[in-house]
């Protein structure tokens, strides 16, 4: 399976509420309000760890959940954010790899 | 500045003087009528604008855009294009004859005006009472106009369309401003700390409750009157949407429209 690394936009503008990161494109004004789990995978997209070692690390043990419904669920949501530039994502770590599509 | 615009006429709103400079008297006359109340005769401008007014529509069909490119900020509608350079303090404007276009590139000058300052054009009712500014936001049909018009006698009401919010002094403040909505009324131009901002739907009962911090950011961000996909200044009205939260409480305000529910706006 394809590896996939995120990393957070530059073109953004974020602010923690809560336990829920507020994120809005500078670009489109596009807002996006994250729960938890998403704040979760958003506080970890540095770019050079794996989607998968995210969700196995962080969201599995936080939220008791089986490791293939949270990469689904991540996936998902790393497709959605993508789509408006928030987050960038790669098939290796940011910075020296090429973009990967995300299957919706 | 051009020499060929022979009158001119003062327009502050927010503490943010303009002078309008023409060569059409009658444009001036409208515009003293138009913006009653909010004329100033100081002379002294934050803009200068040169406004040439047009037979026809400069740019027919085109969609409203908002470009800041090296510091000039353009904004372009059907019926008018206009090049301001906040530096200078200057903007030229091509329009329609008619206060109505003028009247939308004030507001737009005003919103980018606004975020380089920390504040911001609010879709929103504002009345002062007891020396405190309450702010009303809500869609159309929310019940902006409908509170306005059941104010009490010792309410001023500052707006019931746009409401004008600055940072003076690290204090919020809402201002009045000629913007009307549905009341066809400019509000009364004057100034005071705001209180709270209330958001509101219509229901079976009036009640004012606690709002949670995200879904008011999410809520004011979308009323927020903004137009230009600048960056930096969409990061700094974010940021000042922020502070803003932090120092001003939020609550819904649900209503009857009846005039009792001014009892809870004190």
């Amino acid at each position: 399976m394809t590896e996939t690394y995120i990393a957070r936009s530059q073109a953004i503008a974020s602010r923690l509420l809560g336990n829920e990161m507020m994120v809005m494109s500078v670009i489109d004004s596009t807002f996006f309000s994250l729960n938890e789990a998403a704040t979760l995978i958003w506080e970890s997209a540095d770019g050079c760890t794996e989607l998968m070692d995210i969700v196995e690390q962080k969201i599995c043990p936080t939220f008791q959940v089986d490791p293939e419904t949270a990469l689904h669920d991540a996936l998902q949501f790393v497709h959605q954010l993508s789509q408006h530039d928030i987050l960038r994502v790669s098939s290796r770590p940011l910075n020296e790899a090429a973009s990967v599509k995300i299957p919706a | 500045m051009n020499t060929a615009a022979h009158h001119q006429i003062g327009i502050e709103v927010g503490g943010l003087p303009v002078l309008v400079h023409t060569q059409d008297q009658k444009f001036c006359d409208q515009l003293a009528k138009y913006y009653a109340g909010f004329v100033s005769h100081s002379g002294v401008a934050r803009f200068h604008f040169e406004v040439e007014q047009l037979a026809q529509a400069p740019d027919p069909g085109a969609e409203i855009s908002v470009e800041v490119r090296d510091g000039i900020w353009s904004v372009r509608r059907a019926d008018f294009t206009a090049e301001c350079n906040p530096s200078a303090g200057s903007a030229k404007i091509r329009q329609s004859a008619g206060t109505h276009s003028f009247d939308s590139v004030l507001r737009i000058i005003h919103t980018l005006a606004l975020a380089d300052e920390g504040g911001f054009l609010l879709h929103a009712a504002s009345a002062l009472r007891n020396g405190r500014a309450f702010i009303f936001s809500g869609v159309s049909g929310a019940g902006k106009t409908t509170l306005a018009r059941m104010a009490p006698s010792d309410a001023t009401i500052l707006t019931d369309e746009v409401s004008y919010v600055r940072r003076l002094d690290g204090k919020f403040e809402a201002c009045g401003t000629p913007f009307a909505g549905e009341l066809a009324r400019a509000g009364a131009n004057t100034s005071a700390p705001v209180d709270t901002l209330l958001f509101l739907q219509q229901g079976p009962e009036n009640r004012i409750e606690e709002m949670n911090k995200q879904e008011a950011l999410q809520r004011l961000l979308r009323n927020i009157l903004f137009f230009a996909a600048d960056p930096g200044l969409v990061s700094k009205l974010f940021e000042t949407a922020n502070k803003f939260l932090e120092s001003i409480p939020v609550r819904r305000l649900t209503f009857q429209p009846e005039p009792d529910v001014w009892s809870l706006i004190q």
